[in-house]
C-alpha cells in the first residue's frame, strides 16, 4: 500500500505491506536508520520518535496508522549540518559510549525541551525513563540536557 | 527484529464504520487503539486478525467531559491526557496518579484508557515469542491445552495488569459498551471476570465508548500504590487502589481493590463493617493490610515470587491507606 507519511518536514511516499512498522517503514523504506531497533517490542526506547510533538515508539506504531501525523526523527534534529544543542551537549559531558541508545534519548530530551525549556533534573529524568542505556549510568546524559536547556535559556 | 504478521488494514472513520464493520467480522478483526499492547502481542503471534481495525480516526471517542459532577473520558484518551488533565488531578488524583505510572512516557504518550481497560492478561508463559512457546509446549490461554502455572487447573490465571482499572473500581466508575445494535452501561468493577483467556464481558463486536466516574465519587479520600521491579517501563506485580468516604464522624464507607494477582482485581470483602465510624489512621490501614492478606493468593504466573508479592499485600495497603489518609 501506499503510506505517506511527514517526516521531518518533508512528506514521503513509501510502498509498504500493512503489517509494517513506523520503525520499519523509516528505516528500510525511507532510508533513515538513526532510529534504532533494539528490543522491538517497547521495552527500551531506541526507537523513540516525537509524533505530533509527543515522544513515541515506532517500533510498536503501525506505519499506516501514522499517516498525516507529523513525525520528527534523530534526523530531523540538526539543523542546515549544524548539531542540535542536545546533540553538542552529549558529546562534551560524554553521555554517549556506544551511541545506540542515543537518537531515542535525544528524541525524548528533545520533546521534554521543546515543551519545557528549563527542566529540573527530576524532570529530566522522568522524561528519559522510558529510555534504557546500558553503556553510561545515566547521569551524564542527565548532565547533557541539563546543559543543552541552560544554553538555550542564555542565547537571545 | 520481530516482525508482525500479515493483517488487512481498516481504518474507519466513524464509530458507526467501525462497528457495522464489528457486525459481520468481530471474530476475525482485531481492535488497535494506541496498539502499545496490542502489536508486541502480535509480534508475539497471540492474536492473529485477518483485519486489525484502528481507532485512530474516531476523534469522537476523544473528550473529557463533566457533567452534573460527573466525569466522562472517552476510550481514545491517552494516559498522559489523563496524568496531566487538571481537573482529573484536583478531583480524582489516584486516577492520574495511576495513569502516570504506566508503562513509560513514550508509551503512556500512545497508550489509551479503553486500551488500557481492555488490556489482555499477562502470564511469563504467554508475553513470549512463538519459538519460545513452541519450544516449552503451548498453553491453553494459546495453542495449547494445559496450564504451566497450575497444571491441574483448567482455567487461565494469567494476571490482569491494568493500572487504572483497580482505581476505577475503587471510584465506582462504569463503562458505556456499544455494538452495532445498541449500547449498556456496566460498573468497572462488574466489567472484569476471573478468566485469564479473556478477562473482560466484552463480546466480539462491542467496543468501550466511555468510562465515567459518578459525581458521587468527588471528595473521596482516595490513593494508588504500584509494586514493580523498576519505577519506570515495568508492568505491576501488585497494585492497591483505595477510596474512603470520610466525615466528621470517620469513615462512612470504603472500597480496596488488590489487582496483579490473578486474572481480574480482587475488591476485598467485608469493608464497610471493618471501616464504619473509625478514622483514617495507621490502625485501620492494619486491619485493612490483614483483611487484604487473608483474601489474596498470589500465583507464579509472573516472573516474580509469589511469597514476596503476597508478603508485599499488607505492605501497600498500609502505603494506600496512608496516602489516602494524608499521613506523611
Ligand atoms: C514495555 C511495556 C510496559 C507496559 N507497562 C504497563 C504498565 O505498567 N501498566 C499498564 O497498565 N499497562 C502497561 N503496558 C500495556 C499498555 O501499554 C497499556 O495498558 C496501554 O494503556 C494500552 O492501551 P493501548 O491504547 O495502547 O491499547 P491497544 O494495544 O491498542 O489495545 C489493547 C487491547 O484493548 C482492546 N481495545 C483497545 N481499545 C478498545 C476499545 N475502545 N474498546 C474495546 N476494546 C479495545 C484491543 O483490542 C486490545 O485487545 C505496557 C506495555 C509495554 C509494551
Ligand atoms: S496462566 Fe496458564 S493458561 Fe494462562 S497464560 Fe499462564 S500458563 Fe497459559
Ligand atoms: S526498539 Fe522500540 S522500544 Fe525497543
Ligand atoms: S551509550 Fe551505549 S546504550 Fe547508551
Amino acid at each position: 500500500m501506499l503510506c505517506r507519511l511527514r517526516v521531518n518536514g518533508e512528506t514521503r511516499d513509501c510502498a509498504v505491506v500493512p503489517h509494517t512498522t513506523l520503525l520499519e517503514a523509516l528505516r528500510y523504506a525511507l532510508g533513515l536508520t538513526g532510529s534504532k531497533q533494539g528490543c522491538d517490542k517497547g521495552d527500551c526506547g531506541a526507537c523513540t520518535v516525537v509524533i505530533d510533538g509527543e515522544s513515541a515508539l515506532s517500533c510498536i506504531s503501525i506505519a499506516l496508522a501514522c499517516e498525516g501525523r507529523d513525525i520528527v526523527t534523530i534526523e530531523g534534529l540538526a539543523r542546515n549540518g549544524i548539531p542540535h544543542p542536545l546533540q553538542d551537549a552529549l558529546d562534551v559531558t560524554g553521555g554517549a559510549q556506544c551511541g545506540f541508545c542515543t537518537p531515542g534519548i535525544l528524541m525524548s530530551a528533545w520533546a521534554l525541551l521543546e515543551r519545557n525549556p528549563r527542566p529540573s533534573r527530576d524532570e529530566i529524568a522522568l522524561a528519559l525513563s522510558g529510555n534504557l542505556c546500558r553503556c553510561t549510568g545515566y547521569t551524564k546524559i542527565i548532565d547533557a540536557v541539563e546543559l543543552a536547556a541552560s544554553q538555550s535559556a542564555e542565547r537571545p | 527484529m520481530l516482525t508482525l504478521p500479515a493483517f488487512e488494514w481498516l481504518r474507519p472513520a466513524n464509530l458507526d464504520d467501525a462497528l457495522a464493520h464489528l457486525a459481520n467480522h468481530a471474530a476475525e478483526s482485531l481492535v488497535v487503539a494506541g496498539g502499545t499492547d496490542a502489536v508486541p502481542n502480535l509480534k508475539h503471534r497471540l492474536h492473529e486478525p485477518r483485519w486489525i481495525v484502528h481507532l485512530g480516526r474516531l476523534d469522537e471517542l476523544r473528550f473529557v467531559r463533566e457533567s452534573e459532577g460527573a466525569l466522562s473520558i472517552g476510550p481514545l484518551v491517552t494516559l498522559s491526557a489523563i496524568a496531566r488533565h487538571e481537573g482529573i488531578r484536583r478531583d480524582f488524583p489516584s486516577l492520574a496518579r495511576a495513569a502516570s505510572l504506566v508503562a513509560s512516557p513514550q508509551i503512556r504518550n500512545m497508550g489509551t484508557l479503553g486500551g488500557n481497560l481492555c488490556l489482555d492478561t499477562r502470564c511469563t508463559y504467554y508475553n513470549q515469542t512463538y519459538f519460545w512457546r513452541d519450544a516449552l509446549g503451548f498453553c491453553l490461554k494459546k495453542d495449547g491445552v494445559r496450564c504451566h502455572v497450575v497444571p491441574q487447573g483448567r482455567r487461565c490465571v494469567a494476571a490482569h495488569s491494568s493500572d487504572v482499572s483497580p482505581v476505577l473500581i475503587s471510584l465506582d466508575a462504569s463503562v458505556d459498551i456499544s455494538n452495532a445494535r445498541g449500547s449498556r452501561t456496566v460498573p468497572v468493577d462488574e466489567f472484569f471476570v476471573g478468566d485469564g483467556v479473556h478477562n473482560n464481558v466484552l463480546v466480539p463486536g462491542e467496543l468501550v465508548t466511555r468510562v465515567t466516574i459518578p459525581a458521587a465519587s468527588r471528595g473521596l479520600r482516595a490513593a494508588y500504590q504500584k509494586l514493580r521491579p523498576r519505577a519506570a517501563i515495568d508492568f505491576p506485580m501488585l497494585s492497591v487502589a483505595f477510596a474512603a468516604r470520610v466525615s466528621d464522624g470517620g469513615c462512612e464507607h470504603a472500597r480496596l481493590v488488590v489487582s496483579a494477582l490473578g486474572a481480574k482485581p480482587r475488591r476485598i470483602g467485608g469493608l464497610d463493617a471493618l471501616v464504619k465510624g473509625r478514622p483514617l489512621d495507621d490502625a485501620l490501614g492494619e486491619a485493612l493490610a490483614e483483611a487484604a492478606y487473608r483474601q489474596c493468593r498470589p500465583l507464579t504466573n509472573v516472573a516474580y515470587d509469589d511469597a514476596y508479592r503476597h508478603e508485599m499485600v499488607p505492605v501497600f495497603v498500609r502505603r494506600a491507606v496512608r496516602e489516602a489518609g494524608g499521613i506523611a
